[in-house]
């Protein structure tokens, strides 16, 4: 059928702000889409908050509005712009509740708007848990035995029907928000309770429990005609019991037979086929594993993050293909863009194995449970692909960047036999390092497979893994062995370690017997068609299918690896808009990176994409074959900084920025140096190796003082430390990780946190923009709300920042993207910190201002002059418009994090509220970033004694808004003594009912605590931070962020005026 | 110990010997099937032919007896990246290793299965030896691979003596429908093993006899038709077209099978008889070249074939595309067909090649695919009830049944 003539303007909805189970994957899927739609001339209206976002650009979309995601505003913009369709499915749960939300009030079908790629019916039947399993069980697939509950006695009832343990999936939420599985009784009740609340619908799914089992998730197409696909399915290596999120997963499935693995198929043929959906569906199954009995998990309608990892394993688009789809088209009228000859009708075939691991946050959350569970707590994944299973695992354990290359990384020697079997039925993060272990131990993969329930395949291959370590540490090094372990894929470093024999004489022994990596090509189609799409992945052995192309100039462009916290998807921002200018420069293209999320590792986006690890080693061998003219390191965070060296090494210029010049910035040192020559202001402070020398540099300054690494991205390791206890404990923490560089011990300044962006051009400087924060110093930037233009800083400062900003770039030779943080107190403006390369704030600036500064930065890397491109130098005019980043966490996602904000950063993504009026941004901010209050008009304020005074005029603010106090004994004191009226509520220690009571009562809006100075030691504030955000309350711990917040509620409005974003700066 | 594939055009690959220890010479093939070796292994079909695996690892779930196409491997040699070195699965019954060394199949692991692929693409199916002897010069050895012709293979890979395969007289003896199946723990215990799941939700067939002309075919052929209530007898390839009408067939199916279809001159000349009656017939993959040459189309040998799971095959009468499994070399040449005689039914999605024919004015189609998958996908099993359909409109057009007719 071809495309329906009735679709021209389509409204897409993204997927809002990045947060643990929602993530890029949807920016990836949802640039696919709407480029998808634009080649079929459709006009696109794009709604999404999220700035960071390669969708929200002008090129992607015709109208882009990054304005709150809630029914509300979406219904604004249909007014105004008047689209014939809307596309729900790309924008993950979040786009396709609001689908769905907008549809059930009737408004689409009043302002005659039809929704693309589903059908309300469809979203109800698969995503309602009642409906879903009323349907499975019409069509005679099989669920647990399970059933929706409402309340907690209907669970506890259902429960004793079917016995313990149950899993709990409350309906409607992201990525398993609130779910888990009780044991017990006692278990149940806690989990149902918030699964309750969290729940859209209010309702949660108690089921039969099902772990251990396989856990098999099938991608699948459907198309109006019903003409139905399978993209590829995926085994998880963590058997039921574990988010697919949180597992390791390959693709395609290992240990299924040809018996086991059709009938999977068909039944996902079958359940696509009943919902009659039209796109991309993700089918999950649990298998037994002795038998064929299967159930079916869920269904999620919709592009999803297994999509996006289908996607890339295979080559085959699905989010371009469910766009064709939605616009009418057939699968057998889709060409496949990557073999040009075959059709989107047809199934990929792998000639290879793919492993994924997610990257967990425990890095950054260091108190937080490392247990895995249904509630998936990965912030991101990384992909590698080999042709064995061995090798891909080895590589994608070295791509996750957290100091792991091998399965030694994580020493449990210390365990005997009994503790590792204790230790097995742990399930977490450090598992397959615990099995190596025991396998090094001797323990019988039988054994292994009891007690994790992880198939005897994956653990024989994890076997493979320790005696080939085995063999390198007790055999002499032979040329077969090398051989062999390069087929494996472990790295030099690790068998130098192995060893014992020097890297360099690995390497050598490698030249000289032709053991090198060779590139084969993802194809879709196990060769059997000729592909042209360069996509390629590496292997030892073999024929190699990368050719080094000549004629024009290449460059290399690294990208940032894992999404973390920290290091998010503005790197990928950054990294392909810099892909395109070099393009557009006449450069041919070549990506390196091993995210399966990002829009960078896109088949499309640069001329060659390598899907490697990017260490060394991996970079030095892509380096090899292409032979670039140049690489570019500074736009893929500090991933790819942490490589520029070895580039050197290899003779390849970095373009831009130099090496030593990234250094002079980030050594102490060198960096003083420069300060004192350009004459600019710093808090004082020293360089130290050790805890006796810290403490030492620390009395000299006089606490408090910030303590943290060096080359370190979002601060982490970062502390405010008040007394030499503190010291000493950080350092300990920062000291755990393998740390080559100094630690930082500075003086801590409070003031205001200014922060720029600048492209320098080794004469001339631009800056698009000031931003402000909100948070006084202290809190990480990219966990500050940040306001551009600068509100309240005055001209002698904002000239000052200009021209520090420009000393600094000059001393430092800066060439492209360079990221400065002030502190300006009064008039004095203080350097905090100096990054010669891209930041987090590049795509919100770039956005709001209209200066495309990746690309400008491109062109001046390319050796173009800032005046040349059409600016002026210097600070950009104010745009009509204020702008306000909001972080956006994913607390509530990870057990036992602290949840105060600090020096380390613990956002997870960012919102943007864009508005004429500073209040109205604010709001918008806010409103994104899911605070919509007031609902119950009820707060807690609990607060250190320092901060009384303020909080008394926050009270009041707040009690002017019509909200009841309540307060923790010396807060209600305070308040109520200053006549705001404040009830006193108990302390966790003391009678009930407690501010815990209060809190798990459901009617409180918001609490603002603030732990004392430090990291807070009482337990009492912790519980409470817990509690609330558990429980789905706002909960605040920077005064700052509650007067922005009253202020963005004392000047709420009920109609918000839009920014179509793609018209700025025109 | 080593091991080398040496190719007709004089390519070299080195690896490690693997299944039976002897030298053999064959027509080199490559299947893209990601699971489903067993399947492959016992395909009459690959008989005359060494096959290669495009998926890397094979032997992961070892093999399950259950799961054979026949009662043996067939493929002269087995070319694959990596055998499992445990097999993992419920049903297992031994490794994949043991299955080729007790079947003297010989093989070779650890070559660059994907650089192989490409050769074959490129250039076409050719002929090439598997040996653990070292040939410094290669003068004497490939005048011999170019000398290599699959020859008449469907006689070889027939069953020698007609048989039954009794149908199912209720549902259970399908084993589970699928999603049914139900783990016991008590009988897994005591060793019972649960049958594979079925598809079938219907006896359909039942009280129909189906003729299946065997000229290598797959046991899912008839077992689909049996499963469905039909009962099957199984005739040897050389069978008259008078004996097997003598049997009074509500319906005859050719099978699948191995070589080049106009080899089987004697097997055309029976079908043609066979094609002039009013019996319903449905053919698959050599079965539909042989149906097509009896009725004056022509064949032709492909560049490389279609050996998977995972082609779109569209169904021209309503326009679905499905996925469907294939093993063929050679195909109808549906451009200089007489349309008076078929018309295409089904057409290959990617490449356009014909992929099925309905005989005009007459009971019989044919499909190049394996809508009895094993190994592949399931969605094409509804032509099987398509048969059925069709023998019982013949016979209720006839009255009673329509061999009375013949």
């Amino acid at each position: 059928m071809p495309k329906n003539p009735n679709v021209k303007r389509v409204m897409v909805i993204g997927s809002g702000p990045i947060v643990i189970g929602q993530a890029a994957e949807f920016d990836y899927a949802g640039t696919q889409a709407c480029r998808s739609l634009k080649e079929e001339g459709v006009e696109v209206i794009l709604v999404n908050s999220n700035p960071a976002t390669i969708m929200t650009d002008k090129d992607i979309a015709d109208k882009v509005y990054i304005e709150p995601l809630t029914a509300k505003v979406l219904e604004q913009i249909i007014e105004k712009e008047k689209p014939d369709s809307i596309l729900p499915t790309l924008g993950g749960q979040a786009g396709l509740n609001l689908g769905m939300e907008l549809e059930e009030s009737g408004f689409l079908k009043e302002h005659h708007v039809a929704l693309l790629g589903t059908t309300a019916a469809t979203i109800r039947n698969a995503e309602g848990r009642q409906e879903f399993k009323d349907l499975m069980e019409r069509i005679g697939e099989p669920c647990a035995a399970s059933k929706v509950v409402e309340n907690i006695p209907d669970g506890i009832a259902f429960t004793n029907t079917i016995g313990y343990p149950v899993v709990l999936r409350p309906a409607y939420t992201l990525g398993g928000s609130g779910g888990g599985i009780a044991h017990n009784q006692a278990e149940l009740e806690e989990i149902l309770e918030n699964g309750l609340r969290l729940s859209r619908v209010g309702q949660v799914l108690v089921e039969r429990c099902i772990a251990g089992w396989k856990e098999i998730e099938y991608e699948v197409m459907r198309d109006s005609m019903g003409n139905c696909i399978t993209v590829c399915n995926m085994e998880n290596v963590d058997p039921v019991g574990v988010h697919t999120g949180d597992s390791i997963v390959v693709a395609p499935s290992q240990t299924l037979s040809d018996k086991e693995y059709q009938m999977l198929r068909s039944s996902a043929l079958k359940i696509i086929n009943e919902l009659r959906i039209t796109g991309g569906c993700n089918v999950q199954f649990a298998l037994h594993p002795a038998s064929f009995e299967y159930c079916v998990i869920e269904v999620n309608p919709r592009v999803s993050r297994s999509s996006a990892l289908a996607s890339k394993a295979t080559g085959y688009p699905i989010a371009k293909v469910a766009a064709k789809i939605a616009l009418g088209y057939t699968l057998d009228e889709i060409k496949n863009a990557i073999t040009g000859k075959t059709y989107a009708s047809f199934e990929p075939t792998l000639d290879y194995c793919v492993v994924k691991i997610p990257r967990l946050p425990f890095d950054k959350f260091i108190t937080a449970k490392r247990t895995l569970t249904t509630q998936m707590k990965a912030t991101g994944e990384v992909m590698s692909i080999c042709n064995n299973f061995e090798g891909a695992l080895m590589k994608a354990i070295r791509s996750l960047e957290q100091h792991v290359d091998c399965l030694r990384s994580y020493d449990f020697s210390a365990l005997d036999f009994e503790e590792l079997r204790k230790r097995l039925k742990v399930v977490d993060d450090q598992r397959i390092w615990v099995i190596a272990e025991a396998l090094r131990k001797g323990m019988e993969i039988r054994e292994i497979n009891e007690l994790t329930k992880i198939d005897s395949w994956f653990i024989d291959k994890i076997a493979v893994l320790t005696e080939m370590e085995a063999a390198l540490e007790s055999q002499p090094l032979t040329v077969e062995l090398l051989k062999e372990a390069k087929r494996l894929e472990f790295p030099d470093n690790v068998i130098s370690r192995l060893s014992g024999i020097p890297e360099a004489q690995i390497k050598k022994m490698r030249q000289e017997n032709g053991i090198c990596a060779v590139y084969k090509m993802v194809d879709t189609c196990a060769a059997e068609f000729a592909a042209t799409t360069p996509y390629y992945y590496s292997v030892f052995g073999g024929e190699c299918e990368a050719r080094r192309t000549a004629g024009r100039k290449k460059v290399l462009v690294l990208g940032s690896g894992p999404i973390r916290i920290g290091q998010g998807i503005e790197f990928d921002y950054c990294s392909v808009h810099a892909t395109w200018a070099f393009s557009r420069a006449g450069y041919e293209t070549i990506i390196i990176n091993n995210n399966p999320e990002t829009v960078s590792t896109d088949f499309d986006i640069a001329d060659k994409l390598y899907f490697e690890p990017l260490t060394p080693e991996d970079v030095e061998a892509v380096v090899d074959i292409e032979k670039p003219d140049g690489a570019v390191v500074q736009f893929g965070g500090q991933t790819a900084i942490k490589l520029t060296e070895h580039l050197m090494k290899l003779g390849v210029p970095i373009l831009g920025t130099k090496a030593e010049d990234v250094d002079a910035a980030e050594d102490r040192e060198l960096f003083d140096r420069i300060l004192e020559k350009t004459h600019i202001p710093r808090a004082a402070g020293g360089t130290v190796y050790t805890a006796e020398e810290a403490k030492e540099v620390a009395n000299r300054l006089g606490y408090p003082v910030l303590v943290r690494p060096s080359y370190v991205l979002g601060g982490q390791g970062m502390q405010i430390a008040i007394s030499d206890q503190e010291i000493e404990e950080f350092m300990a923490v920062i000291n755990r990780i393998a740390q080559d560089h100094p630690i930082l011990v500075d003086k801590y300044l409070q003031g205001k946190e200014i922060e720029v962006d600048a492209v320098c051009d080794g004469d001339d400087i631009l800056i698009p923009g000031i931003m402000e924060h909100v948070e006084r110093t202290g809190v990480h930037s990219g966990d500050s709300i940040s306001v551009y233009p600068a509100p309240t800083i005055g001209r002698l400062v904002k000239d000052k920042i200009v021209d520090y900003t420009k000393r600094l770039a000059t001393a430092l030779h800066v060439k492209g993207l360079i990221n400065i943080q002030f502190i300006a107190i009064d008039e004095d403006v203080y350097v905090i910190e100096v990054n010669p390369r891209s930041s987090r704030t590049v795509p919100y600036i770039s956005k709001v201002t209209g200066i495309p500064i990746v690309d400008l930065a491109t062109e001046v890397i390319l050796g173009k002059k800032i005046r040349e491109l059409g600016y002026k130098p210097g600070v950009q005019p104010e745009a009509e418009y204020y702008a306000i980043k909001m972080p956006v966490f994913s607390f509530e996602k990870i057990r036992g994090a602290e949840i105060s904000l600090g020096p380390e950063m613990k956002s997870t993504g960012e919102c943007l509220g864009i508005a004429r009026t500073f209040h109205e941004a604010l709001y918008k901010a806010f409103l994104g970033a899911g605070v919509d209050l007031p609902k119950y008009k009820q707060m807690i304020i609990t607060v250190k004694d320092a901060d009384k005074g303020e909080a008394i005029q926050i009270g009041r603010r707040f009690e002017k808004l019509g909200y009841t106090i309540y307060a923790t004994r010396s807060t209600a004191a305070a308040l109520n003594e200053a006549g705001v009226k404040a009830r006193k509520v108990n302390k966790i220690s003391q009678e009930s009912p407690t501010v815990m009571d209060l809190i798990l009562g459901h009617r409180i809006d918001l609490v603002i605590d603030t732990p004392t100075q430090g990291r807070d030691k009482s337990r009492d504030g912790f519980l409470i931070r817990r509690t609330a955000i558990e429980t789905g309350v706002n909960c605040l711990t920077s005064l700052d962020t509650a007067r922005a917040l009253a202020t963005s509620l004392e000047n709420a409005e009920e109609k918000l005026t839009l920014v179509d974003v793609a018209s700025l700066g025109k | 110990m080593k091991a080398y594939l040496i190719l007709e055009d004089g390519t070299v690959f080195e690896g490690i010997h693997i299944g039976a220890d002897r030298e053999v010479v064959s027509e080199i093939v490559f299947n893209t099937s990601m699971a489903g070796y067993l399947e492959v292994l016992t395909d009459p079909s690959y008989a005359g032919q060494a096959v290669c695996m495009t998926y890397p690892l094979i032997g992961n779930y070892g093999i399950c007896k259950d799961d054979m196409e026949s009662d043996r491997p067939w493929p002269d040699g087995f070319i694959v990246r990596e055998l499992s070195r445990i097999p993992s699965n419920f049903r297992s019954d031994c490794t994949i290793q043991q299955f080729l060394e007790e079947n003297n199949v010989p093989g070779i692991a650890g070559i660059d299965t994907r650089a192989l692929t490409k050769i074959l693409r490129e250039k076409g199916t050719m002929n090439g030896m598997i040996t653990t002897r070292e040939y410094p010069d290669l003068r004497g050895v490939l005048p011999r691979l170019k000398a290599y012709t699959t020859g008449k293979v469907v006689e070889k890979v027939s069953c020698k003596e007609k048989y039954v395969v009794e149908p199912s007289v209720s549902l259970e003896e399908n084993g589970p429908l699928s999603g049914m199946a139900k783990f016991d723990k008590e009988a897994w215990l005591q060793g019972v093993r649960e049958k594979r799941p079925s598809l079938v939700r219907e006896l359909n067939g039942a009280g129909l006899q189906v003729a299946l002309m065997d000229f290598g075919a797959k046991r899912n052929i008839a077992a689909s038709l049996a499963a469905r209530g039909c009962r099957v007898t199984v005739y040897p390839a050389w069978t008259s077209a008078e004996e097997i009408l003598a049997g009074r067939p509500d319906g005859i199916m050719l099978s699948n099978g191995p070589g080049d279809p106009k080899e089987c001159t004697g097997i055309i000349e029976e079908i043609r008889k066979l094609s002039q009656t009013e019996v319903p017939i449905f053919a698959i993959c050599l079965g539909h070249q042989l149906m097509a040459l009896a009725n004056g189309a022509d064949t032709y040998k492909m560049k490389y074939g279609h050996r998977g799971g995972n082609h779109p095959v569209r169904d021209l009468s309503t326009g679905r595309v499905y996925i469907s499994s294939q093993n063929h070399g050679y195909v109808v040449d549906a451009e200089h067909l007489d349309r008076s005689v078929a018309v295409p039914a089904f057409v290959n999605v990617n490449d356009g090649t014909n992929e099925g024919l309905r005989y005009t004015g007459k009971n019989i189609f044919t499909v190049q695919f394996h809508p009895e998958a094993c190994p592949g996908p399931q969605d094409s099993g509804y032509l099987f009830d398509r048969f059925i359909e069709m023998m019982r409109e013949t016979d209720s057009a006839a009255g009673r049944g329509g061999t009375e007719n013949a």
